[in-house]
């Protein structure tokens, strides 16, 4: 995190187009690699280690910043823009990003795990703070006013009690290059214009007036749209092809490239309908696993499990334990499912590849590119301007490959778009995972627990509550390095991996626990929780929720968990009706309180708060890939089924101020407790523990068929 | 059939020789290079492709294009070409969208009820959004927003 070892590397930074030319530039690291040397970064090019971003302010006054991270929709472009604007004192629309383009922005491994926040802003912000102070030395020279007699205000610096004396940001730059790096300027720590207030979002004008160009949206002269022939499932190998059909149709072009088949016009449903021509012939994929027998499976082939928290004795736990309770958890494969598909556009020109690709790691898809054209990486320029939606499915982008790869062999601009089939069979979904655990009380405190986790990753696996005597172990996870045909298809992270499952089944077995040793699950998680800003929050959700003690089931359908992740805490508490005959879950009210430590745009903040709700009202109640030997039986949103308005609770978010605490990332922690919190609130309803997620209709139906 | 189809988008005439059979979304897109309208599910699921026809909202993605000829089309291309539309506006004020790409759907879903209910109740909105999906959840600003814009419609009239 700290910008370390910044030395100047004058070649390399006038490598970067925007780097080029007069004004002042501040080039800053921000280590985004969870605490990696930045030289370290995997999959770093050539190009320089030094800094990873950097901030420009022109002669036109107007003040940019180039960060390789990428605009998904949460906003930040906007928390990049404001932090200057904050830094700098001048207005937030003379503040510009630019973000997601390789020839651009230095190298960013991707737009993940809530770094921006943590990670890359503070040092936005420090960068910022250094140029203000460069500017003010400069004014003062140039004003004959000592540097304390100075004040900034919307970019023009003024001599105080004499403000005719005055110069501008811009005109302090004409015709200099001024190049610093970070140094250790304090960065304002009261008095905030900006940080605090709820930012108007820079992109709004572009995504309201249907400006903003995403990655299918480029129109190049005589581009052509590729459709490419795929396989009815994975694992499926082509036995033969007959194109002929499609060949004849005019206009439309075949091309075959190293088991690729691709056909291409110039308008994009011509080349579906003409790939809809071709004949092909399948090998059946080998039988595998299917969404009922998937959990048995990955049991059988998960890898050695880790041991991932460990403390005291379990035999002693066993011992002392009044009452052990044992509970196997599951939860489905659940798909990102963007409303944008997978998007790239393809140019070729003079040597030089352009892609654009809706991607959240612009970086990941140069390399890609670059090694699949057989061109050095400097050739290659990807740019992710707006991307409709993340959520961790859009790392890889075997798309812009394959319109690469098509490019070069057409010699035209290409494009490929996902079609809704293509963009579930190919998605990296989040894997389907077992949770077993094994757990005592006695006399109100745990005192035992054991939890096995299988295929979902050991993210929060290993419990915030004080438990004398625990094991936790992890098999398997989204990450990779599973066995092969541990899972019948690729899987990748999904907003806050791991932790929504591991945080599903603690939270489900906690409030089990709660009403084995008969207390109320809010009294029995404080009874065990030392941890201050988990206890605040579910004390802060709690009042405002108006939680009141009681045994479940109560009746009511009121029901609680919490979490942690990426050191940001979250108290979710939810009201649900359900209907015994149906067994359909209507969410009522969801109250959540989050500790995100300081917050540096509330709205933002809560933006993505409610975004999490309802995401997470899908993962909960009603979002599962189905599949059966290798094919992905979900195609589109009639049986894939995600939010929508009637499902919409009343939501209310509060956040908790710990100012003390640096800014958190927001568009994850919000998500992690929405599983647990309708299960214990089904639970509460009608008195059946519903332990497989999604908790749909069927599921709930059968549970309270079997109470 | 390949013919030449006429119809007004968004206010003037336009022409396009094409098979008449086509979706209406890939001749914007393609033919027109009005790439507001978005591509999400090409079955009729989800609502990015919705344009103005007529008085109605329809699904571009599987509106042929002969169902438009002599008809008025808009796009979100063509609402707020003086100035943001009062939805438009209510959704900058809300922040009624995350990644922008269900927004122009959006907007002309509500556009269409706006013109046939001045005055929706909370739960008609609700109810005639229904099948315009958002994955990034911005639905309780997406309903706040066109709530504004009525209002806004209604005391301005
Ligand atoms: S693209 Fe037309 S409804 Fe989804
Ligand atoms: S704002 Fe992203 S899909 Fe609605």
């Amino acid at each position: 995190m700290a910008e370390s070892a910044i030395v100047p590397g004058e070649m390399k930074r006038r490598d970067f187009f925007g780097a080029a030319g007069a004004g002042l530039f501040v080039f800053f690291g921000a280590d985004l690699a969870e605490g990696q040397e930045p030289g370290r970064l995997p999959g770093r090019q050539s190009g320089p280690t030094d800094f990873n971003a950097y901030l420009k302010i022109g002669a036109d006054g107007r003040v940019t910043c180039f960060a390789g991270k990428v605009e998904l929709g949460q906003g930040a472009m906007t928390e990049l823009a404001g932090a200057l604007a904050e830094e700098l004192d001048v207005a937030l629309d003379t503040v510009d990003a630019v973000m997601g383009d390789t020839d651009l922005c230095p190298y960013d491994m991707g737009t993940f795990g809530s770094m921006c926040t943590p990670l890359l802003w503070p040092a936005v912000r420090r960068a910022g703070a250094e140029a203000r102070a460069v500017l003010v030395q400069m004014a003062s020279e140039r004003l004959q006013v000592p540097a304390s007699q100075l004040q900034v205000q919307a970019g023009i610096i003024r001599e105080s009690g004499k403000p005719s004396n005055a110069v501008t940001y811009g005109q302090l730059v004409e015709g200099k290059r001024i190049e610093r790096h970070l140094a250790d300027v304090p960065v304002k720590a009261a008095g905030f214009k900006v940080i605090g207030t709820s930012l108007r979002r820079k992109d709004g004008p572009d995504k309201v007036t249907g400006k903003a160009q995403y990655a299918g949206d480029l129109l190049l002269p005589g581009m052509l749209h590729a459709a490419i022939l795929r396989p009815p499932a994975h694992g499926a190998t082509l036995k033969s092809a007959d194109t002929s059909a499609a060949e004849k149709l005019s206009g439309v072009r075949v091309v075959k490239d190293g088991g690729m088949i691709a056909v291409l016009d110039e308008r994009p449903d011509i080349a579906v309908a003409a790939l809809g021509k071709i004949k092909a012939e399948w090998e059946n994929a080998p039988a595998g696993p299917d969404d009922k027998t998937i959990f048995d499976h990955i049991q059988k082939t998960a890898p050695q499990p880790r041991v991932v928290g460990q403390s005291g004795d379990l035999a002693e736990g066993e011992r002392l334990a009044a009452s052990v309770i044992e509970e196997t958890y599951l939860n489905s494969y659940v798909a990102h499912a963007p409303i944008e598909t997978h998007s790239a556009t393809a140019q070729i020109e003079d040597g030089k590849v352009t892609v654009w690709a809706s991607s959240q790691a612009p970086f990941q898809v140069q390399r890609a590119v670059a090694a699949a054209l057989g061109v050095p990486a400097e050739k290659v320029r990807i740019i992710s301007r707006y991307v409709g939606g993340g959520f961790g499915g859009k790392t890889e982008a075997d798309q812009g490959v394959e319109a690469a790869r098509l490019a070069k062999i057409t010699g035209k601009p290409v494009q490929v778009v996902y079609s809704r089939q293509e963009e579930f069979f190919y998605d990296r979904f989040r894997p389907a995972a077992v949770m077993k655990i094994r757990a005592g009380v006695a006399g109100g405190k745990i005192v035992l627990w054991e939890n096995q986790v299988f295929g979902a990753g050991d993210r929060e696996a290993n419990p915030f509550y004080d438990i004398p005597h625990k094991r936790v172990t992890s098999a398997g996870g989204w990450m990779g390095g599973n066995p092969a045909g541990m899972n019948p298809f690729a899987v990748g992270a999904w907003r806050a991996p791991s932790v929504n499952s591991n945080t599903f089944a603690r939270e489900s077995h906690i409030d089990t626990l709660a009403m084995k040793a008969g207390i109320d699950p809010l009294e029995f998680r404080l009874n065990n929780l030392t941890n201050e800003r988990v206890r605040r929050v579910l004390e802060t959700a709690a009042k405002r929720f108006g939680w009141k003690a009681g045994h479940a089931p109560s009746g009511r359908g009121a029901g609680m968990a919490c979490g942690m992740y990426s050191n940001a805490c979250n108290a979710t508490m939810v009201e649900v009706v359900v209907n015994r005959g149906t067994g359909a879950v209507e969410v009522k009210r969801v109250v959540m309180a989050l500790d995100e430590g300081l917050v540096v745009n509330p709205d933002g903040m809560r933006q993505q708060a409610e975004g999490c709700v309802i995401m997470g009202l899908g993962y909960s109640l009603a979002e599962e890939v189905r599949f059966r030997n290798g094919e992905v039986l979900d195609t589109n949103f009639d049986s894939y089924r995600i939010p929508r308005f009637s499902w919409v609770p009343k939501i209310e978010i509060v956040l908790v101020e710990n100012p003390e605490m640096p800014a958190l990332g927001g568009g994850e922690p919000p998500i992690i407790a929405m599983g647990a919190a309708l299960a214990n609130a089904i639970f509460d309803a009608v008195g059946v523990r519903v332990v497989q997620l999604p908790m749909t209709p069927e599921r709930v139906k059968a549970a309270v068929a079997k109470a | 059939m390949e013919r030449t189809i006429s119809f007004t988008l968004n206010g003037k005439a336009a022409h396009v020789k094409a098979d008449d059979e086509r979706m209406l979304l890939w001749v914007l897109r393609s033919d027109l290079g009005l790439t507001g309208t978005k591509f999400g599910c090409g079955e009729a699921l989800c609502g990015a492709c919705t344009v103005i026809v007529g008085n109605d909202a329809v699904r571009s993605c599987a509106t042929p294009l002969k169902a438009v000829a002599g008809k008025r089309v808009i796009t979100i291309e063509g609402i707020g070409q003086h100035g943001l539309h009062a939805i438009q506006q209510a959704f900058l004020e809300h922040c009624a969208f995350q990644c922008g790409y269900c927004t122009p759907g959006m907007i002309l879903s509500a556009y269409a009820l706006l013109l046939k209910t001045p005055h929706p109740t909370r739960e008609q909105i609700a109810r005639h959004m229904e099948d315009n999906l958002c994955r990034c959840g911005s639905h309780v600003r997406i309903l706040d927003a066109i709530e504004e814009a009525a209002r806004a419609a209604k005391a301005g009239a």
